[in-house]
């Protein structure tokens, strides 16, 4: 078959995005407000508020910054307006997002206030938005797509046909020379043999080993019971799921069949070369997804069983379901139905080629069923309370 | 129409793919080698839910992709729904 070319945005360091947003990034909770003022103001500029920024520290501070970083360094980003409550940890993140090259400027309260504040970013912000919205999509290969998979409210169906399909894509984009992310380590728990199977070599089953085992200590030390009900979730069980390791040995389906993961990357940190990688992230949907954004990934694989309806502000999440009840009742949320697998009347082979058709026209620009709903869920994985 | 699925041959559970009601002559397939298989219910499994392949006792261990998924916690018959109230993690138990 013919290489997939996709049309996508190439930006100042050589990097494929497939969406053009301006973000007005908060450095700090109490910055959100001046930033949605200036979304308001300008429009085609997206605010990403959150709920964290002050009094952070260690490693909970490192991963705030690269998370900071690495959202306003996506691909899918054009260009950012910064806005903090302060000089120094605004600089800080400007600093960071200026080695890629593209148009980033900060901006800080203290000493001006909010309203001034909003008038210089809305000004820079508006010049940023015009500038961006002149610059044309260009063709690229697919496999320059950097893109992350996790599932979420997921039942037996997702081990059935929809991780099976994602795994089938995993196995064509990363031999095609593309680059791909899992993660959710809790949640290969009862499956951490298989995985560690598809590791490439000894140094990385051991490195997968050891963030995983991390995981499991974190769960041991804070656990009251066995988890049910939050891992599996309620609605994994409404859809059949018993046990944490009958999810994870659905999830692992995601993996493909031939595929060796090349390394292990702590939460939201970049591949360093082409691949599938292990990333070490909470399985909650949001805050999974928005690490893997921060690392760079422009398009995200879904599959979803009971239908969970996230959406990520700056990285289009493509949702694809198993079940025939979910497929009919949330319609609005599926934007790949293969529930045919399950009745055998599709392939996981002809669903995988139809995935990556999904890709394509979500890479050229359609929304996906969470952009055109507006699920737009910024959510800051927090390690430890704040100082 | 396909009413079970199985991974792996060493599977003692199945998936229905259909609401299952009781009393029904089910029709399966085992993904690993596409062998036609058999089964019949004894109580209603909603679409996702699994069925046990064979009886089991308390302390068996539950197969689902070849693999461990639990230990038995209650007494199960075949044809019966395999769940919450009678499968349990042997991982975080």
């Amino acid at each position: 078959m013919a290489k997939r070319k996709i049309l996508g945005y190439r930006r100042e360091n050589g990097r494929v995005g497939v969406r053009n947003h301006v973000i007005i990034l908060p450095v700090d909770d109490i910055s959100n407000a001046a930033c949605e003022a200036v979304a308001n103001n300008i429009k085609g500029a997206l605010a990403l508020p959150h709920a964290y920024g002050r009094l952070q520290f260690g490693e909970d501070l490192d991963l705030f910054f690269r998370t900071m970083i690495g959202t306003g360094s996506n691909p899918n980003v054009a260009a950012v307006v910064v806005i903090g409550i302060e000089q120094g940890w605004t600089q800080r993140i400007v600093d960071g997002i200026a080695k890629t090259g593209k148009p980033v400027k900060g901006f800080s309260i203290e000493g001006k206030g909010d309203l001034q504040t909003i008038a210089d970013a809305s000004r820079q912000a508006k010049e940023y938005v015009q500038w961006a919205t002149e610059l044309q999509r260009t063709e690229c290969d697919l496999h320059e797509l950097y893109i992350s998979v996790k599932c979420g409210e997921s039942d037996t169906t997702t081990g059935l046909a929809s991780c099976p399909t994602v795994g089938n894509v995993i196995d064509k984009h990363c031999a095609d020379g593309g680059t791909a992310s899992f993660g959710e380590t809790s949640e290969l728990t009862g499956a951490e043999h298989i995985v560690a199977s598809k590791a490439a070599d000894d140094k990385v089953r051991k490195e997968f080993f050891a963030a995983f085992e991390d995981y499991t200590k974190l769960v041991f030390n804070q656990k009251k019971d066995d988890l049910s009900e939050s891992q599996p979730t309620k609605g994994n069980i409404a859809g059949g799921l018993s046990t944490i390791e009958e999810k994870a040995l659905g999830n692992v389906e995601k993996l493909g069949k031939q595929t060796k993961f090349v390394g292990c990357l702590p939460p939201a940190v970049a591949p360093s070369k082409a691949g599938l990688w292990f990333m070490d992230t909470s399985s909650a949907a949001a805050e999974a997804v928005t690490l893997w954004a921060a690392s760079g990934a422009v398009i995200h694989l879904f599959p979803t069983g009971q239908g969970n309806v996230v959406g990520n502000p700056i990285e289009p999440v493509i949702k694809l379901s198993g079940n025939p009840k979910t497929v009919a009742t949330m319609k609005e949320h599926i934007d790949l139905d293969v529930s045919p697998i399950l009745q055998g009347e599709m392939t996981i082979e002809q669903a995988g080629d139809a995935l990556l058709d999904m890709i394509v026209r979500t890479a050229n620009g359609r929304f996906t069923a969470a952009e055109a709903l507006g699920h737009r869920e910024f959510v800051m994985t927090k390690l430890y309370r704040s100082a | 129409m396909i009413h079970f699925l199985i991974h792996d041959t060493s599977d003692n559970v199945g998936v229905v793919v259909v609401d299952v009601a009781p009393g029904a002559d089910c029709v399966g397939r085992n993904l690993s080698n596409n062998a036609a298989l058999k089964a019949h219910s004894e109580e209603a499994i909603p679409l996702g839910h699994k069925i046990a392949l064979r009886d089991f006792a308390v302390g068996d261990t539950a197969i689902k992709y070849g693999c461990e998924i639990g230990t038995i916690v209650q007494a199960v018959k075949a044809g019966h729904h395999v769940h919450t109230h009678n499968l349990k993690t042997k991982r975080w138990a």
